[in-house]
């Protein structure tokens, strides 16, 4: 079931977390993007990547996750960087105007140089 | 009669009328105009059965009898009277005063008067005859002028054009046995967008039943601004008609209150023929119970159901078919009235010219030409036509432009958590190849899981018994994918641009952002709301997409 096609891990790599999201961003993946996104919290880094090259799906509720997480990191004064859009989720991102305040680069590569 | 005679044959009469009163004048110096003596002889005077029993000349001055009217002809100074009989009737009298000389009538003068009477009566009996055939003709030619004037007025009341509804054909057909008739039919637009049609019969024909007609339309009409459930309209209608119908009098009424978008219809009967429902690959008749109108008031009526689907048809008819006999005195009857319909096994009628045309068509053929017709012939037909739009907002004029769409496939799905992928799946596989360039097919596909995902939640509450329909059209230039909930009580609210500022100071939840995803991802979003009826409310959101587009970036926000 869809509950199950959801995961979120944290890497770091120089200096920076990212977290690497695979699946479907729906309702069922809250628990896991929630921890994910804590335990990024709780490393030093100031930036936190999401990686979205593995996401097969997003819909409305996994659109409300990400604007609770861009939320949570202004509040804590990290930046939310995203990479590995594809073309239909680059649209999805410009129309929701999530890009106004998170920075999107094509890949990993050019989100670790831009930073 | 007499009178006529009277004044006929003023000329015999030998003298001057005195006026009443005045005593009767010495034989006559002169020759003065002669009025005609004018007066009834009344049916139980024992004078009038004298006249009819004694042929030939009488003598009044002879007669003693108990008589107003032999009082008024001797007081006339009448001698005598030679009664004008024709085929037993006393059709006039031939009255003589005394003759100039004084002397008595001779027997010439007798034979004379006997034989110009026996001439005069039937030449009389024929100029009658003609002028009370001249006053017949006047007044009938007076009754059906002002029949042909009723007609007019009844003609007014029936519907001056037929509903209008894209993807639907409606005909009527009203054929009165005489000028004015009992059947009626009748379309109401309800606010919501919904028909109501309403075919009805009143015992008996002529005046009398278009009077009770014209009463039952109005209150019908009347009704149909309170109510929106037949069962409702027909009992109020019923309530209102019973003070009023003259005792032996009632109606028989059909009452159909129609959803064009969804096909759904519900109706109530007031004993009208059962209106048959051609499906195709059945046909069955609508049946709800409830007694005629204007019998006794408190009456309620069942309601019942049924949907009408892209093909299927309404055959709505009156007792003037059915009850419709041949020269073999057989009556038309059901069985071949389903035998006139489509798919039956008989093959009915299969789609040439229209179902009405055929109907009347059979029924000429079975009632042969000389036939003269006994009771007033209605139908009312209802199609819904095969290529149906998908398009049915108000905003939308895809219909008008004549766009046309046929069903690719339709699926149901239970609300359980996680089928809005599924439906998005089953989408995909029936679009794929259509859609191009494949951002925008994924676009399409991101609508489908929302507004599927939208029906589960909001609207179906995720009761899993409760089914979300999806239905995939497609156009010459467009594709549509209409989703249906079951059962939706809330409105679908306006699309509104969510506030991320809002969001993000944490003022507002982050959700909420569903609606306005979907109409930034398809070319256009419709929301259609239909009453299912028994408080169901269903909530269509139709999306619509070009097949081709020259756009690979962005959407237009």
């Amino acid at each position: 079931m869809a509950q199950h096609l959801f995961e979120a891990r944290l890497r770091q790599v120089s200096g920076k977390a990212i977290i690497d999201l695979q699946g479907e961003i729906n309702a069922f993946a809250d628990a896991n993007l929630s921890e994910a996104f804590t335990q990024a919290e709780d490393t030093d880094c100031p930036d936190i990547l999401l990686n979205f090259s593995d996401v097969s799906y997003i819909n409305s509720t996994g659109i409300a996750l990400i604007v609770g997480l861009l939320a949570r990191a202004r509040k804590n004064n990290r930046r939310l960087l995203v990479c590995g859009l594809s073309d239909h989720f680059t649209e999805i991102f410009e129309i929701t105007r999530l890009t106004d305040y998170m920075a999107i680069y094509p890949g990993e590569p050019e989100a670790l140089a831009a930073v | 009669m007499n009178s006529f005679f009277n004044r006929a044959w003023k000329s015999l009469t030998s003298r001057p009328e005195p006026s009443a009163g005045e005593p009767a004048p010495p034989v006559a110096q002169e020759v003065q105009p002669v009025k005609a003596l004018e007066f009834d002889i009344a049916p139980n005077d024992p004078l009038l059965a004298y006249f009819l029993s004694t042929p030939g000349l009488v003598e009044i001055d002879k007669l003693q009898m108990d008589s107003p009217a032999l009082q008024a002809l001797r007081l006339a100074q009448v001698r005598v009277s030679v009664p004008l009989v024709s085929q037993g009737e006393l059709i006039g009298l031939l009255n003589l005063g005394s003759r100039r000389s004084e002397q008595d009538y001779s027997a010439d003068d007798r034979r004379l008067l006997q034989t110009l009477a026996t001439q005069a009566a039937p030449a009389l009996r024929v100029a009658q005859l003609a002028r009370q055939q001249q006053a017949e003709a006047r007044e009938r030619e007076r009754l059906e002028q002002e029949m042909r004037v009723a007609r007019i007025i009844q003609q007014t009341l029936l519907p001056k054009e037929l509903p209008d509804l894209p993807g639907w054909k409606v005909a009527a057909h009203w054929q009165p046995a005489r000028a004015v008739s009992g059947d009626f039919y009748d379309f109401i637009s309800f606010p919501d967008g919904k028909l109501g049609l309403i075919a009805g019969d009143v015992t008996d024909k002529g005046v009398p039943a278009a009077l009770v007609m014209a009463t039952t339309r109005s209150i019908l009409r009347t009704a149909a601004e309170r109510f929106s459930s037949p069962g409702r309209i027909l009992a109020h209608t019923n309530d209102t008609l019973c003070p009023d119908i003259p005792p032996n009098m009632f109606v028989t009424c059909l009452c159909i209150v129609l959803d064009p978008i969804s096909g759904y219809l519900r109706f109530a009967n007031a004993g009208h023929n059962l209106p048959s429902v051609c499906k195709t690959d059945d046909v069955y008749e609508l049946r709800a119970t409830g007694m005629p109108l204007g019998l006794m008031p408190g009456m309620t009526y069942e309601e019942k159901d049924v949907t009408l689907e892209p093909g299927d048809s309404l055959l709505i008819y009156s007792d003037g078919l059915v009850e419709a006999h041949n020269p073999q005195q057989e009556m038309f009857g059901f069985p071949r009235l389903r035998e006139c319909l489509p798919c039956s096994p008989q093959g009915g009628w299969q789609g040439e010219g229209t179902m009405i045309e055929y109907l009347l068509e059979k029924m000429a053929e079975f009632t042969g030409p000389t036939w003269e017709q006994e009771d007033d012939v209605t139908f009312v037909t209802l199609e819904r036509q095969p290529s149906q739009s998908a398009s049915h907002s108000a905003e939308d004029q895809a219909d008008v432009k004549g766009e046309t769409w046929q069903i690719l496939a339709e699926f149901s799905l239970p609300s359980e958590p996680g089928n809005e992928i599924t439906a998005m799946n089953l989408v995909t596989e029936v679009v794929r190849d259509l859609i191009s360039p494949p951002v925008r097919l994924e676009r399409l596909k991101t609508a489908v899981a929302e507004a599927t995902m939208n029906a589960m939640e909001h609207g179906n509450r995720y009761q899993a018994d409760l089914p979300v329909e999806l239905r995939v059209l497609l156009s010459p230039t467009r594709l549509a994918v209409r989703i249906t909930d079951h059962g939706g009580a809330n409105p679908i609210p306006e699309t509104e641009a969510p506030d991320l500022e809002a969001k993000l100071a944490g003022l507002q939840s982050p959700r909420g952002w569903g609606l306005f995803l979907i109409k930034n991802m398809v070319d256009e979003m419709n929301i259609h709301v239909s009453d299912a009826g028994h408080g169901s409310i269903h909530h269509t959101v139709e999306l619509i997409i070009s097949l081709k587009g020259d756009d690979h970036g962005s959407a237009s926000v």
